[in-house]
């Protein structure tokens, strides 16, 4: 399915708003969503939710020959799925750009890295290895899916245990779960991207980008780090044109953000790991808010409120006067009502014509005799074109078109639809 | 055949030396060296731009067709722009081991998709609104530096086709070895575990259509990478200007102009 299209109107209202420095959640420039890891119930399984964005990852393990070329290392294999579930630009049939995008680049950032001893994966050297299998699954779509993939995939290949496994001479047996602890992986170090959106041929630099903010980007730059410092893999994408200085000054930024994101999941796993030993309920099912009063309950939103009694007090002084209407109820006829007659048009619609705004306001009752004679009274260019009942064709006369001309944009847009467009039920 | 693979295993085992202590790579060249750039435009008469460019022993054949009317899916067309097209494949004899699928797996995929992200930043598309440019490439040798051996042969073909682009782009490969950057990869520098980026660079306004990086580099290195990399896409367009003026001498004297 085509994914709708963004409107003008929002695509400049999000730019201008960038321009301005204001972002749609009220974050700053530099400020990443809300991040939450949960992991499993199974070892190797990891929740990741950025902001709206939801991510799941799983690893597995499997005993396999070892390729040709590297006989004593283990194989590892990243899978994204982008499923429709996530988005409904998605579609099941694989391979869109943005799939083999996603895949070519979270594979570099974990692969071409040696995040993991891949030779400590080696059983038997040139027969047997283990092949560590990690799918990613794109759960909702809200933007910004490479970081929380490779938050996802790297929290799951922490938290992966893997079957132990005892060599006697040629013998090899494997242990299950039960039989033996099973034994992590031996991780390097985490890479995790941070994602860079620019805007207006690279002016404007916005971290880690919600999917309407994607929409209007021009481009994106990639940039994956460990808490070392160390840069694991810069990916630039979209057809922008980047200057040395922005990109020195990303990876800066960069490598703040991955020291606290670091320090996040490192929490996470900590918290995982005294749960599973306390005997306490753990997993995903458990990371669940409850059924409580204040399950759906939402964090204050900070509101600028410096100087708002004087400009509150402004507002009030330079405001007009309403005048004060009376709301009483006349009903002319059986099964219609009236509010509001001969009292002047409160809508800020200037020249508005008073008859006008009656038979419109008339027209909206939906069951209604409507008083033909009052109508044919108000609009005296009423001409009848066809036998329909349903349309009444309204002709607007040369000097009712100068008029609609002198006045101003938004009351004669309002006016010639309510003047063309109306419709009697009978 | 056997025995070059047998030279690359022995790299990784043993170690290879990349950079000898007198700053002499494994082919002798210096650090900041390249490799021997040559190349020919028009070298196919039915396409309207193609060209060939050998840098080292890496060979690629560019060709270009267009801007033509939309062809495939007509809801692509783009109402204010043209439309890049491109497609990189490498021959099934390129590599040492026979290569099964020449296109259509990922890192071909993922190869064309840069290569139309280069060439959307540098083409002027603006002129040929509703209408298609399609650059195919292909690898006929590959000897490291792939992609930036594709970007130079792919903007001599469109050159050579006449579109108008904002500059040269001009895209090479460098790594980190020792403190020390090295330009212009060759394969078996690039599988030794080197930290390798790729760059594309349009030379006079010092700005990147394209910034790919691979394996670990520590963040303070990262300035001195960018900036040979950035040196050594100047040389490069050095000599593709070279290769566009000698070419354009040799049409007009064909013509007797």
């Amino acid at each position: 399915m085509k994914e709708t299209p963004l409107s003008n109107c929002e695509r400049d209202f999000l730019l201008k708003a960038i321009q301005e420095k204001k972002r749609l959640d009220g974050r700053q420039t530099y400020d990443y969503r809300k991040l939450k890891i949960m992991f499993g119930t199974d070892f190797g399984c990891c929740f990741v939710e950025l902001g709206k964005t939801r991510v799941m990852a799983q690893v597995s393990c499997e005993l396999v020959a070892p390729k040709e070329n590297r006989p004593n290392e283990g194989i590892m294999f990243f899978n994204i799925e982008l499923s429709p579930m996530a988005s409904p630009a998605f579609e099941q049939g694989r391979q869109s750009e943005l799939s083999v995008k996603l895949n070519r680049q979270l594979e570099r950032c974990l692969r071409n890295s040696k995040c993991i001893d891949l030779e400590s994966l080696c059983v038997v050297s040139g027969e047997k290895v283990w092949q560590i299998r990690v799918d990613v699954h794109m759960l909702n779509h809200d933007g910004n899916l490479m970081d929380a993939a490779s938050i996802a995939a790297i929290a799951s290949l922490c938290h992966f245990r893997r079957p132990d496994v005892g060599i006697q001479g040629d013998e090899v047996t494997v242990y299950s779960p039960n039989e033996r602890d099973p034994i992590p992986l031996s991780i390097y170090h985490m890479p995790i991207s941070v994602s860079f959106a620019f805007f207006q041929q690279g002016t404007y630099l916005l971290v880690d980008p919600c999917e309407r903010e994607e929409r209007v980007m021009d481009g994106l730059l990639m940039i994956a780090m460990n808490k070392h410092r160390e840069i694991c893999s810069i990916q630039s994408s979209g057809g922008i044109m980047l200057l040395k200085e922005q990109v020195m000054r990303c990876s800066k930024i960069a490598s703040v953000k991955v020291s606290e994101i670091t320090k996040l999941i490192m929490k996470a796993l900590e918290n995982d790991k005294t749960a599973r030993k306390a005997g306490g309920k753990c997993g995903f099912a458990e990371s669940m808010p409850q059924e409580r009063i204040t399950a759906l309950k939402k964090d204050e939103t900070a509101v600028e409120m410096t100087d708002v009694t004087e400009r509150a007090n402004d507002i009030v002084l330079n405001a007009e006067v309403l005048p004060q209407t009376s709301q009483s109820l006349l009903v002319p006829l059986p099964g219609m009502g009236q509010v509001g007659k001969d009292l002047p048009n409160s809508w800020g619609i200037e020249e508005y014509d008073q008859d006008e705004e009656e038979a419109f306001n008339s027209d909206e009752d939906k069951q209604t005799t409507m008083e033909v004679g009052e109508k044919q009274k108000a609009h005296e260019d009423v001409v009848e074109i066809s036998d329909s009942e349903e349309d009444e064709v309204v002709i607007l006369q040369p000097e009712a078109m100068d008029k609609a001309h002198k006045k101003t944009s938004s009351s004669s847009h309002l006016k010639e639809p309510a003047a063309s467009k109306k419709r009697h039920r009978k | 055949m056997s025995s070059f693979r047998c030279f690359v295993q022995c790299g990784n085992m043993a170690g290879l030396e990349l950079l000898s202590d007198q700053g002499y790579r494994l082919d002798g060249r210096k650090s900041t060296e390249l490799r021997k750039v040559q190349a020919r435009m028009g070298v196919f008469a039915q396409a309207d731009g193609s060209a060939y460019l050998e840098q080292g022993n890496t060979k690629a054949l560019a060709v270009v067709y267009g801007p033509h009317e939309m062809r495939g899916s007509r809801s692509r067309t783009l109402h204010d722009r043209a439309v890049i097209n491109c497609q990189y494949s490498m021959a099934t004899f390129s590599m040492s081991e026979r290569k099964r699928r020449p296109h259509g797996d990922r890192k071909s995929t993922e190869m064309s998709l840069h290569l139309k992200q280069t060439f959307e930043a540098a083409v002027m598309t603006q002129l040929y609104p509703r209408s298609q440019i399609d650059i195919y490439v292909k690898i006929l040798q590959s000897d490291g530096g792939n992609y930036s051996v594709c970007v130079n042969a792919a903007t001599l073909a469109v050159i050579d086709a006449g579109i108008p682009m904002l500059d040269y782009v001009c895209a090479s490969t460098v790594g980190f070895v020792d403190e020390t950057p090295l330009a212009d990869l060759c394969y078996a520098e690039e599988s030794g575990g080197v930290s390798s980026l790729a760059l594309a660079l349009l030379p006079r306004g010092g700005q990147i259509a394209l910034l790919q990086m691979d394996a670990r580099l520590h963040q303070d290195n990262l300035e001195a990478l960018m900036d040979a990399a950035m040196t050594a896409c100047k040389g490069v367009s050095k000599v593709l200007d070279q290769v566009v003026r000698q070419h354009l001498q040799e049409a007009s004297l064909a013509t007797g102009d």
